[in-house]
């Protein structure tokens, strides 16, 4: 397996799976190829969780085909390629978290270095503890620690960031970074939409067992044509004035909101350019990920 | 080497939960208790302390070595899968199979030290106090073997439960009640057949193969049929002596490899 960025990681075509008569997964389509960071969203229940673990193998699926590095998932050469971070992780409270690291790297044949790998994500300090007395997010420190054993070329994340701290979460992106850098195909399951925004290369939006969006950032955000607001301050006491020449709306005392398509956007700026003094600021707010995510997740796929 | 890796991490959990320290002190405290319990009648029989300490220590282990077994394994699947990290050791490229044994080598290894050191210090003691022959020691060392047999029959069973139950609560009761089943209920209802049947063909020919198909019964034959000394007057002594000598054995033995076939589906079932 050749490590340049077109070799494709995970290949998933037309899965299906159900749950008694329900259908959790509707023909699921996905690709993931080295070094690419694929943020997955979907409200819970969307069927984030039951997708990794069809990729993991740990579940059997009716429908639809699977391929980690060319092998079946849950395959030994698959299982050694793929690494999992599981949704709020846990482990054996009475083993220590060295333990339970070189524990998981005997597992899987690696000869790490532990102890590097525990300062890695912070734990040095904390190494030689009981897991018992480990906070949640020194758990999920753990649970990252042992993502990184052994380069794997699919790293599975199920909500990684759950239970951590802000200053852990920038530590965390910055782990997923460097494991996309060294060719890591690595798939974010989340529902943290702003922090999946600046730190993934594509999203994936699945709603009821279904894939209704997957693109990069800026192709969905055209294609949703959702507005851009413009937010006007006028000076005192014409701010009605002001929304009445804008065809915009009063948000409060001295503002106005304008929504105008993306592509109507300079046009609209020009407009507001020539009412001159009125106009005290303006502020530009592109459609964030939240309104991609309201759009795509609720609107019935075309 | 995965096996090892699974075998080991689990030697840890126990050692540091004190399993081992608590298994080790039940058994050593029943062993003695027995060995001097028994001591009273020794001389006025003509036989040897130890001979008689063993048998009551057979008796004890019928009891003993299942619960001690299914303390242990009742958790093994059942828990991981209740903590959330059964998924991510299933996602590790050690099988499931593979992490059973690991397992069982771990657990196994946990019951033979308890069971050595427990009926170890009481034939010491036996020894010690000059009335041990060479026959009790035998018996001594069978009562040892078969007790961590049976322990890992009961060790797979507790897997496969484990494995079947929804919970760890629901897997502690079922282990209850299969231990009930097997050590109390089964021999009780046999007795009952026993007695209705008065010494009919049921007696005489099935009876025996019945219960020396139940692993606690193969123990409690095999130990007492081997050794002439320890024979019991019961039902079972007459039963043990109408069964050819490797049925007990065989039973036995036959049992940990069932269980782990079962246990081993059970596992393959688990969609965690």
């Amino acid at each position: 397996m050749d490590n340049t960025n077109d070799t494709r990681v995970l290949e998933i075509t037309g899965l299906d799976k159900f749950r008694g008569t329900t259908q959790v997964l509707q023909g699921i389509d996905l690709t993931l190829r080295a070094g690419e960071r694929l943020a997955l969203l979907g409200h819970n229940g969307a069927g984030k969780s039951t997708l990794i673990k069809a990729v993991l193998g740990l579940i059997q699926t009716e429908g639809g085909s699977i391929s980690i590095c060319g092998s079946r998932p849950g395959t030994g050469a698959a299982r050694t390629h793929t690494a999992f971070l599981p949704e709020a992780v846990s482990f054996h409270p009475a083993l220590t978290g060295h333990e339970q690291l070189l524990m998981f790297a005997r597992l899987s044949g690696e000869t790490a270095d532990i102890s590097a790998l525990l300062q890695r994500v912070g734990l040095s300090e904390a190494m030689h503890r009981r897991i018992g007395t480990y906070s949640k997010g020194m758990r999920q420190r753990l649970g990252l620690a042992q993502v990184l054993l052994g380069r794997p070329k699919l790293a599975l994340l199920d909500e990684p960031t759950s239970g951590l701290d802000p200053i852990s979460r920038q530590d965390l992106y910055a782990i997923i970074d460097e494991l996309a850098a060294q060719g890591t195909a690595v798939l974010i399951a989340s529902h943290a939409l702003t922090e999946v925004e600046a730190r993934t290369d594509r999203i994936a939006i699945l709603r009821r067992g279904v894939k209704v969006a997957d693109d990069t950032l800026a192709n969905l955000s055209t294609n949703a044509g959702l507005p851009v607001k413009l937010r006007l301050r006028a000076t005192e006491a014409q701010a009605d004035q002001l929304a009445q020449q804008t065809g915009g709306c009063r948000i409060n005392g001295a503002s106005v909101e304008i929504r105008c398509a993306p592509q109507d956007k300079m046009a609209e700026l020009r407009r507001i350019a020539a009412l001159g003094d009125v106009v005290v600021d303006l502020d530009m707010v592109p459609p964030r990920l939240e309104d991609l995510y309201r759009h795509y997740s609720q609107e019935e796929p075309s | 080497m995965r096996i090892l890796a699974m075998t080991r991490s689990e030697l840890l959990i126990l050692r540091r939960n004190l399993w081992i320290f608590m298994a080790t002190l039940i058994m050593l405290a029943f062993a003695l208790a027995l060995s001097f319990a028994g001591s009273a009648p020794t001389g006025t029989l003509g036989v040897d302390m130890l001979t008689i300490s063993v048998a009551s220590m057979t008796t004890l282990s019928v009891y003993l070595a299942p619960l001690l077994a299914l303390m242990m394994s009742f958790d093994a699947i059942a828990g991981d899968r209740e903590r959330g990290s059964l998924a991510l050791l299933l996602s590790y490229p050690a099988g499931r199979g593979e992490i059973l044994v690991g397992k069982f080598l771990a657990h196994l290894a946990a019951l033979s030290i308890a069971m050595g050191i427990g009926f170890g210090t009481a034939g010491a003691i036996a020894a010690w106090f000059g009335s041990a022959g060479a026959d009790s020691l035998v018996a001594l060392a069978r009562l040892v073997a078969t007790s961590i047999l049976l322990g890992a029959v009961f060790l797979v069973l507790g897997y496969a439960i484990s494995a079947l139950a929804s919970s760890t609560t629901s897997a502690a009761g079922l282990s209850a009640g299969l231990w009930l089943v097997f050590v109390v209920l089964f021999d009780l209802a046999l007795l009952g057949a026993v007695v209705m049947d008065s010494g009919g063909a049921f007696t005489q020919s099935v009876f025996p193969w019945v219960m020396v198909a139940n692993p606690a019964d193969a123990f409690r034959i095999w130990n007492i049929a081997a050794s002439e000394s320890v024979a019991l007057a019961s039902v079972m002594a007459g039963a043990a002596s109408a069964l050819p000598g490797w049925a007990a054995p065989l039973s036995l033995l036959a049992w940990p490899v069932v269980g782990f076939v079962l246990a081993r589906a059970a596992f393959g079932k688990v969609e965690p």
